[in-house]
């Protein structure tokens, strides 16, 4: 007789840990034949909501995090990736990549998350600057990340997608509370059981599973989230977030690339997410005409 | 005049110094019969002033006596469409085209002509706004040509500030800026535009039109090709059309939080590139071992610079126990040195409040945070019997819920709370919807770091306050809006890098 196997539970990944959706409600997730895969957790405003406290109480820990050590948690994300990455295709199979499409995908996916780990560091230096003002003053500007950030994830991508819009994020110090693809649920979550043994603190990442239809409009006027990011392709949807940010002024970016393409990575999206300070501090002028040597 | 006393004895202090009653002051008006204002105004479209189309013109007056100075034209939905159109053409036929280096030489340009003509400028700033001529003459004008002198480098530079990146123009900039830096603001919001290759359709505030007019008469003179450059004086429903008309590509908007919200309403699903420059409640916060006399300076230039009409005021003082009844002393005896009055008198300090609508909102605060339990003091000095003022005043004993300390007052009222460990002033300071600036006052160096670093704000001054620079950047976190102007950041606001 085979060994009946054992089906995993998917549940959110919120605060480091994984609870089911606190309204008990599901969707189910069948393959092509209408098999059902998994009972997928139907998120509610209040699981979004405790999503949030989450981020925000994660968000002066992340964002104090010295660059070396945010760029080392990051790899360890990779790494992480790498030893699931047989997980990660069978569940891009099951929700009906190829072989060869699941693989290049999990590589690609591994890979970018290489690639914003070593931004961690750099991107602070490319973008800042010190001003050379008149005045006897000393200037200069940095990136500050902007604070918590929902994140609509690209609803045609389970993996590649998630991990391109996340990883920019979080390199930058901030703290997200992400929607996954309603209908490519699975490695969401598996990539938050990644997450949660890659030492990146409990509440930076958040995960939600569900429908746009119903958490969007919270992620839009919560006003406890510093900026929306929003990866699907619904103008409708887009103009009621846009109106919904408005109540705390919260910035809003559509990110729409071609995910699986290998170029759909770059710093500038790590600079969406930061705010430029400027600081400035008077110069002793006494002294003033230099040092001959 | 009176006869000199520079002190006298105080029961705790031995010798107080007492300027304002040692020193008088003979009046220094700055003379104004080299200004040449017209009688009426059009709007500036396709390179010259143009009559309304609905025939209508609106009154700027004087607020520092209340005399009229000009008519004005009343801009409407139709006004804002030939402009918009007059900026579509000149975008497509001339500007895009143009050579960047070629545009860059017009700004230039127009930061000569505003040197040269840099003091009927700061009269008229004075005149029509309200504020001292010292600040006009030394702090907005000047600032006003660098900040084209330094926009106009970078039109043929621009593919170094994005690596990887080639910037390319947006179209046509629809630019909304307020009264209180009224030649200023139309400088921050034109001359990156401009170099950026957009063009613009610009409406000024409607109590302070005439400095934005005397900057398209030189915009006229310098050759720019006509259209590149439009502006639309009007009220709120002027910059309600400008918004949402569909032929503007970016919208950029300096002004109240409340009519941000509104332009990020309207602008939503629209496309349209928005930056929004909005309100502020500064914490400017002096620790123990801080030098006392340049905070106070620093105080005093943080509250009361510009009548307390700017968007990144020291609003709110913090002051760390131990130094605080010192502090309070220093603070009302330099309050007491500050002359209100006459914009025009190079003596003045603080000017007219900008218009009567803003006088009465100041001090229906007055009002409110006296009730809830602040205790208000004003320096004793004199104002005008004719015109709107307001005395320096601060509230002390203030707690984070009044509102004095939630909301922005816009005017010379500081609200003053004390703190005793730093872990309790970060808390306070971040504590508001707002993040705009903020001001560290210590002699530590790792302490101003660690405060600097935890300010959620823009712009963060420590030892200093209310600097400004054409090369560094400014504006605001949260409700202050997004977006930068000035320095390398502030392109962004008016290229597409994608």
């Amino acid at each position: 007789m085979s060994r009946i196997e054992i089906l995993k539970t998917y549940k959110l990944y919120i605060g480091g840990q994984f609870p089911r959706t606190e309204s008990g409600r599901y969707y189910p997730l069948t393959d092509k034949k209408k098999n059902v895969i998994a009972n997928i957790c139907l998120s509610s405003r209040k699981d979004f909501r405790n999503a949030v406290v989450a981020a925000r109480g994660a968000f002066s820990g992340w964002s104090g995090r010295n660059a070396y050590n945010r760029s080392q948690i990051l790899y360890r994300i990779a790494e992480m990736m790498e030893t699931r990455s047989s997980q990660f295709v069978e569940e891009l199979m099951v929700q009906g990549a190829t072989k060869a499409n699941a693989e290049k995908e999990v590589k690609l996916a591994t890979d970018r998350m290489v690639y914003y780990a070593g931004w961690c560091d750099k991107y602070s230096a490319v973008y800042s600057s010190v001003n050379p003002v008149q005045s006897s003053h000393f200037n200069f500007s940095v990136p500050e990340a902007t604070g918590v950030v929902a994140v609509v994830a690209p609803q045609d991508s389970s993996l590649v997608g998630l991990v391109s819009v996340v990883a920019p994020v979080i390199a930058g110090g901030n703290t997200c509370v992400v929607l996954a693809a309603t209908k490519f649920p699975l490695c969401s979550i598996t990539f938050g059981e990644v997450l949660a043994t890659s030492d990146l603190p409990g509440g930076v990442v958040n995960i939600l599973t569900g429908t746009t239809k119903e958490v969007l409009s919270h992620m839009a006027t919560h006003m406890d989230v510093n900026a929306l990011v929003y990866c699907a392709n619904d103008k409708s949807e887009i103009k009621s977030a846009q109106e919904g940010c408005v109540d705390n002024v919260k910035r809003f970016f559509h990110w729409n690339k071609n995910w699986n393409n290998a170029a759909s990575q770059d710093p500038y999206m790590i600079i969406d997410l930061q705010e430029t300070k400027t600081t400035w501090h008077p110069i002793e002028n006494i002294g003033i005409g230099g040092t001959k040597y | 005049m009176r006869q000199i006393t520079m002190s006298t004895k105080t029961k705790n202090s031995g010798v107080k110094l007492e300027f304002n009653k040692g020193w008088g002051y003979q009046p220094a008006p700055e003379s104004t019969d080299h200004i040449r204002l017209e009688k009426k105004y059009g709007h500036f479209i396709n390179g010259e002033f143009v009559a309304p189309s609905s025939g209508k013109y609106f009154t700027t007056y004087s607020p520092s006596n209340e005399q009229v100075l000009a008519e004005v034209a009343k801009g409407d939905a139709k006004d804002i469409d030939k402009a918009v159109k007059a900026a579509r053409a000149a975008y497509n036929k001339v500007w895009k085209k143009m050579a960047p280096s070629e545009r860059g030489k017009y700004l230039f340009r127009i930061a000569r002509m505003i040197q040269e003509r840099a003091r009927e400028l700061a009269v008229i700033e004075s005149m029509d706004g309200g504020k001292p001529i010292r600040e006009s003459r030394d702090v907005d004008v000047p600032l006003v040509a660098a900040h084209f002198f330094y926009y106009a480098g970078w039109a043929d530079k621009l593919e170094y500030a994005y690596p990887n990146r080639k910037p390319e123009s947006l179209g046509v900039a629809g630019q909304i800026i307020p009264w209180n830096f009224p030649l200023l603001m139309a400088a921050w919001k034109i001359a990156p535009a401009l170099a950026c290759g957009n063009t613009v359709v610009l409406k000024p505030a409607e109590t302070t039109p005439l400095t934005a007019l005397k900057l398209a008469e030189i915009i006229r003179d310098s050759g720019l090709p006509p259209g590149v450059v439009n502006i639309v004086n009007g009220y709120g429903d002027a910059g309600a059309a400008l918004v949402n008309h569909p032929d503007v590509d970016k919208i950029a908007f300096t002004g109240s939080t409340n009519i941000g919200k509104y332009i990020q309403k309207a602008t939503a699903g629209t496309g349209k590139k928005l930056t929004l420059e909005l309100g502020g409640k500064a914490a400017n916060i002096v620790f123990d071992d801080a030098p006392l006399d340049q905070a106070v300076e620093g105080i005093i230039n943080g509250i009361f610079f510009n009548q307390g009409h700017v968007c990144c005021a020291g609003s709110r003082l913090f002051v760390q126990e131990g130094v605080a009844e010192k502090l309070i002393r220093k603070l009302k005896d330099r309050m007491e040195t500050l002359i209100v009055g006459d914009p025009l008198d190079k003596n003045t300090d603080i000017g007219a409040i900008n218009s009567k609508e803003q006088l009465d909102k100041i001090n229906s605060y007055l009002k409110i945070g006296s009730e809830e339990g602040a205790e208000m003091w004003q320096s004793s000095c004199a104002v005008p019997s004719k015109g709107y003022f307001c005395r320096p005043t601060i509230f002390l004993h203030a707690s984070q819920s009044h509102r004095i300390v939630q909301e922005e007052i816009f005017g010379p009222v500081l609200a003053i709370q004390t703190f005793r460990t730093i872990e309790e002033v970060i808390e306070k300071a971040n504590n508001t919807p707002y993040g705009l600036s903020a001001g560290v006052w210590t002699d530590k160096g790792s302490r101003i770091f660690n405060l600097t670093s935890k300010m959620r704000a823009g712009v963060v001054w420590a030892n200093t306050y209310n600097k400004f620079d054409p090369t560094s950047p400014f504006g605001g976190y949260k409700e202050s809006g997004f977006g930068r102007e000035g320095g390398i950041h502030g392109l962004s606001a008016y290229l597409k890098i994608s």
